[in-house]
């Protein structure tokens, strides 16, 4: 989707802010929001693309003038909805639907250090289609504009690189976040000549590196 | 952040609306396009919310509770990881292990996942890390265009302007004026690579050791380094210098 969230190369987003002794989370409900949202996803009823994709469906001109955890707020009411876990009766009231039994929390307290901060690697290394493309290749990433979730940023589409690296297999987010198969396949760091994507205004010796999946790529 | 802007009656407004138009986006995701938005604000403050997300937030907190979707002390124990327990100081711990073990590099810049297990550390948003050099004739910097992608396991949560529509946008097209504004100036004869994470790839930067550090301990090391110079947008400052002109972060 050529949505609100594929910025690279915008301008005249003016300066960055820039904050000194930044809070991890800069009021209390911001920390809620974040740990509501990690504390479902074991429910597992979506996924990190899923997340990602319905955030970039928020009306743009909201996108832009929410701040971050507020997007996220919106984000897990429209999943919690979807998904069933919740119902829009329940958000407005905010009591749960006469008759609905108490459930046992899919993630508890004793779980969390467990699941957030132990090495975890894993992935890359899993079945997937065969690798197309090899380091060193030159590929073009490919024009396409998809109306679902792509993670092929438009700035990217079109351009050549070289393949610099094999990163190994990863779910394709494309069908994985409309729930249609992970579609394992090779990400590849792909680099870009900086000129070759912004022109004679970009430094020669600059260059851009983009991870891309398999099928984003048509030989060049 | 303007805190100015958080006054302004139009500001408010312009809120205001905002948050009715996320409330169709949940009630009618396909339709809720909004019917405003045509102001440019140039100063985006984004930490300002409508003055009711704390309740709303509270509410849906209680009800998820009590529908025994989420526990309460679960909630706690997130939030403490993130504040308190997960952050650059464990980057710091792993470039301060590269700076004085010269295999210790080799084998985190070749295969950083086993690397950074070795060190007992990892967790999610970090499952598949990679780390690249900075030397005197390359200088790396991360960004994510499409979203926030960050490594949480060795940095914690990003900061507000590593999440900014400005960087995001401009970290692609223009990394040295950016550059520029962290206090780095970065000379014709050095190559600047960005680093966009679209995939499920979290990237570190390591940054080049600081002259002057020779006789420093690992861990004297490891307080030196920045959650900035990891992410690419500083350099590490020597002991007892000025850490640039917006201070330390």
């Amino acid at each position: 989707m050529n949505g609100v969230h594929d910025v690279g190369g915008m301008q005249d987003m003016g300066p960055i802010h820039i904050e000194t002794n930044e809070p991890v989370f800069h009021a209390r409900w911001e920390g809620r929001v974040y740990a509501l949202n990690r504390a479902l996803g074991a429910w597992r009823k979506w996924n990190l693309d899923n997340s990602r994709w319905t955030q970039e469906m928020l009306p743009p001109a909201e996108y832009f003038t929410m701040s971050y955890y507020e997007r996220w707020y919106h984000r897990m009411l429209k999943q919690l909805v979807e998904s069933k876990l919740l119902t829009r009766a329940e958000i407005e009231t905010g009591k749960p639907a006469k008759g609905s039994s108490k459930l046992t929390p899919a993630l508890r307290a004793e779980e969390v250090t467990a699941t957030f901060t132990k090495a975890r690697f894993e992935g890359r290394s899993r079945a997937g289609a065969p690798p197309r493309f090899t380091a060193g290749q030159r590929v073009r990433a490919r024009n396409i504009h998809p109306p679902g979730h792509t993670r092929l940023p438009r700035y990217a589409r079109g351009h050549v690189g070289t393949i610099e690296a094999d990163q190994g297999v990863f779910a394709l987010p494309d069908t994985n976040a409309a729930f249609q198969g992970e579609n394992p396949q090779h990400v590849y760091s792909v680099r870009f000549e900086a000129r070759e994507l912004w022109g004679e205004q970009a430094r020669p010796q600059d260059v851009v590196y983009i991870d891309m999946w398999d099928s984003y790529l048509d030989p060049a | 952040m303007a805190k100015s802007k958080k006054s302004s009656p139009g500001r408010r407004r312009f809120l205001k609306g905002a948050a009715a138009g996320a409330a169709a986006f949940v009630a009618n995701p396909q339709g809720g396009q909004a019917q405003h938005g045509q102001e440019h604000d140039h100063d985006h403050d984004h930490q300002a919310v409508p003055s009711d997300l704390t309740l709303r937030v509270k509410a849906l907190e209680s009800l998820l509770v009590e529908k025994g979707l989420v526990d309460r002390a679960a909630l706690d124990a997130i939030v403490d990881t993130y504040e308190h327990r997960v952050g650059p100081h464990i980057g710091a711990r792993i470039v301060a292990r590269a700076w004085v073990d010269a295999e210790y590099k080799r084998r985190l810049l070749t295969d950083a996942d086993a690397a950074i297990t070795e060190l007992g550390m990892g967790g999610q948003e970090g499952q598949s890390m990679r780390v690249i050099e900075n030397t005197p004739k390359m200088h790396n910097v991360v960004v994510c265009t499409l979203c926030s992608c960050y490594p949480w396991s060795v940095l914690g949560l990003p900061p507000v302007w590593y999440k900014s529509t400005a960087y995001r946008a401009r970290a692609v097209i223009d990394p040295r004026a950016v550059l520029r504004e962290f206090g780095l100036e970065v000379t014709d004869d050095v190559q600047v690579r960005v680093w966009d994470s679209t995939a499920e790839l979290r990237y570190l930067v390591l940054p080049e050791r600081p002259p002057g550090t020779e006789h420093l301990s690992e861990n004297e090391l490891a307080a030196l380094v920045t959650r900035d110079s990891m992410i690419g947008t500083r350099k590490v400052n020597s002991p007892g210098s000025s850490s640039g002109p917006r201070g330390k972060s």
